[in-house]
């Protein structure tokens, strides 16, 4: 019988460092993930369906899955703009700007929620410009695109700075003297060279804003069936300790980060890079 | 007339993105950064300042430290490990382990915060047995902070895994052939050479332990002045209309936030700026 395959190498702790690592995170994540799938076992199919297809429980992954996208896609669209600039243009301020993008990181998200409800309430300083309109933000599923589009802006930039920085010059000078228009130039050389890092950010946005709780849990005021997140559900139904609900929800969330997960990863072995700074 | 080059936007078309980035981020980012402070001194020095009397509010801030000063230590020495092991030898299932590393940054944290309560909770698998030992993890401090390391778990990890295996093992090598032990090498050359990702990792470890709200939430039983972390206090405060005191709780967190960008900027020009390890010779790079 052959050992597994190990490189060898002098350097000692091996057994030490991996057998460490694997026992805590399994003792700290992977143990009470299956505590979660385990519980969910003892629904059956047959309760898990019943408690997913409720009208709440659907009218809540509806609004969460729509508010991520359209967050996630208003990120794409402005989150590609940022990064321009940010790498081509210089101007002044813009290492403060670059500094201040991962602010939704940094920021609690307890502190966003509270703070966005106050510039969006009717009498807040954007609220105030919106409610001429007669558009209202707070309390409304725009409210809750408004937070997850908050939170999502890092990724996209961040995912994207890089792969704009490494455009090769000479391939758009190449372009040019090839007779190419701006316009061109960008759709043919630029636009896929970046279209893998454009998508995993997105993706990244997107995954993020399904799980989001804290930015939005103020803004979105939590109607049943109208504002209400698929993670306020979770947390609704624990506290009236509705045990099984609350269990199929969380599976049916966690199955889709395990998913989005693995298409993060096959789309940044597809755009090379792996490491993304900061998130 | 000037020329632009063929490579550049004209010159409205630059104007128009630099329009739209710095509004979009105006609004976006600048306006709720804005509004904490202003909400918080809208009823002037006097209110911002008795918003921190209250004992409550106390407990919250001593809470968060605590279990900071639990959660960070405890990933960064998981992040050590698991650096080393990952980025020092190879071994079947490597990649598993990192996507699994990264995993709780995908869950939502309020899943995060279930998982214990399954486990530790009344009904969980081990809730019967810590009730016999009168035990209580969760709607106490511990479930807070095994909720806090969960989420916490990748950031170190995250920042040392690249750059080690950028490294390499030739420096550790070295050490080893010149006859330093294990540990020597350990403190003496693969420290040293990580020292600003391990501290860039810190700083966001630490910023999301203090700053986690789902999770925390969801364990925590929001007794006051016993399982109120900072942020869960401001939710509090907040909800009963005490707005002046939930923004002065959450100016705090604010400037956490603030001073970790501002660290994080200040490591990013360290890591740059750093001499470049000298070039093999050969190396067509």
């Amino acid at each position: 019988m052959r050992l597994p395959r190990r490189q060898h190498s002098v350097l000692p702790g091996f057994g030490l460092t991996l057998g460490f690592a694997v026992v805590y995170l399994s003792l700290v994540a992977l143990i009470p993930m299956c505590a979660l799938f385990l519980r969910a076992r003892g629904l059956g199919w047959g309760g898990f369906w019943s408690t997913v297809t409720e009208p709440r429980v659907l009218a809540a992954c509806r609004l969460s899955f729509g508010a991520a996208f359209i967050g996630a896609s208003l990120n794409a669209v402005f989150g590609f703009v940022v990064a321009w600039t940010l790498v081509r243009y210089r101007f002044f301020g813009r290492r403060f700007i670059d500094a201040i993008i991962d602010l939704p990181f940094a920021l609690p998200t307890a502190v966003s929620g509270i703070a966005l409800t106050t510039i969006y309430a009717p009498n807040g300083w954007l609220g105030r410009a919106l409610e001429p309109l007669g558009i209202k933000a707070v309390f409304t599923p725009l409210g809750v695109v408004i937070a997850l589009t908050f939170i999502g802006l890092p990724f996209v930039v961040r995912t994207l700075q890089p792969a704009l920085e490494d455009l090769e010059a000479d391939v758009e000078e190449a372009a040019a003297s090839l007779g190419a228009s701006r316009t061109q130039t960008f759709r043919r050389v630029i636009f896929p060279a970046i279209i893998p890092s454009l998508l995993t950010g997105f993706a990244l946005a997107f995954a993020r804003a399904l799980g989001e709780y804290g930015s939005v849990v103020f803004i979105s005021g939590n109607l049943p069936g109208k504002t209400e997140i698929a993670p306020l559900l979770i947390v609704t139904q624990l506290e009236q300790y509705d045990y099984a609900g609350a269990t199929a929800i969380a599976v049916l969330l966690l199955v889709i980060s395990f998913a989005m997960l693995l298409v993060i990863n096959a789309l940044q072995r597809w755009s090379g890079r792996r490491h993304l700074r900061g998130v | 007339m000037s020329l632009r080059p063929a490579t550049a936007e004209p010159r409205w078309l630059r104007t128009l993105l630099l329009a739209v980035t710095l509004l979009f981020l105006a609004a976006f980012l600048v306006t709720p950064l804005v509004a904490v402070f202003t909400e918080a001194l809208r009823k002037g020095a006097g209110a911002y300042f008795a918003g921190f009397h209250d004992p409550a509010v106390r407990a919250a801030i001593r809470l968060t430290l605590l279990t900071a000063v639990i959660a960070v230590p405890v990933n960064v020495v998981f992040g050590l490990a698991a650096a080393w092991a990952v980025a020092k030898f190879e071994f079947p299932g490597k990649s598993l382990l990192t996507t699994l590393i990264d995993l709780p940054l995908a869950v939502s944290p309020v899943v995060s915060g279930l998982i214990y309560v399954l486990v530790f909770g009344l009904n969980g698998w081990l809730g019967p047995w810590l009730k016999a030992h009168d035990l209580q993890v969760i709607f106490a401090v511990p479930g807070i902070v095994l909720a806090t390391v969960f989420v916490t778990l990748p950031f170190v990890a995250r920042e040392l895994i690249p750059l080690m295996q950028e490294q390499g093992t030739e420096d550790e090598e070295s050490a080893l052939t010149l006859g330093a032990s294990g540990w020597q090498t350990f403190w003496r050359v693969t420290l040293p050479n990580v020292r600003w990702a391990l501290l860039y990792g810190v700083i966001l470890c630490n910023a999301r332990a203090m700053g986690e709200f789902g999770a925390v939430s969801v364990v925590s039983g929001h007794i006051r002045g016993k399982t109120n972390t900072v942020p869960l206090q401001v939710e509090i405060l907040y909800n009963e209309y005490n707005f002046v005191a939930a923004f002065a709780v959450a100016s705090l967190l604010a400037m956490l936030a603030l001073v970790t960008l501002a660290a994080k900027s200040f490591i990013e020009w360290r890591m740059t700026s750093a001499p470049a390890s000298p070039a093999v010779p050969g190396d067509p790079t």
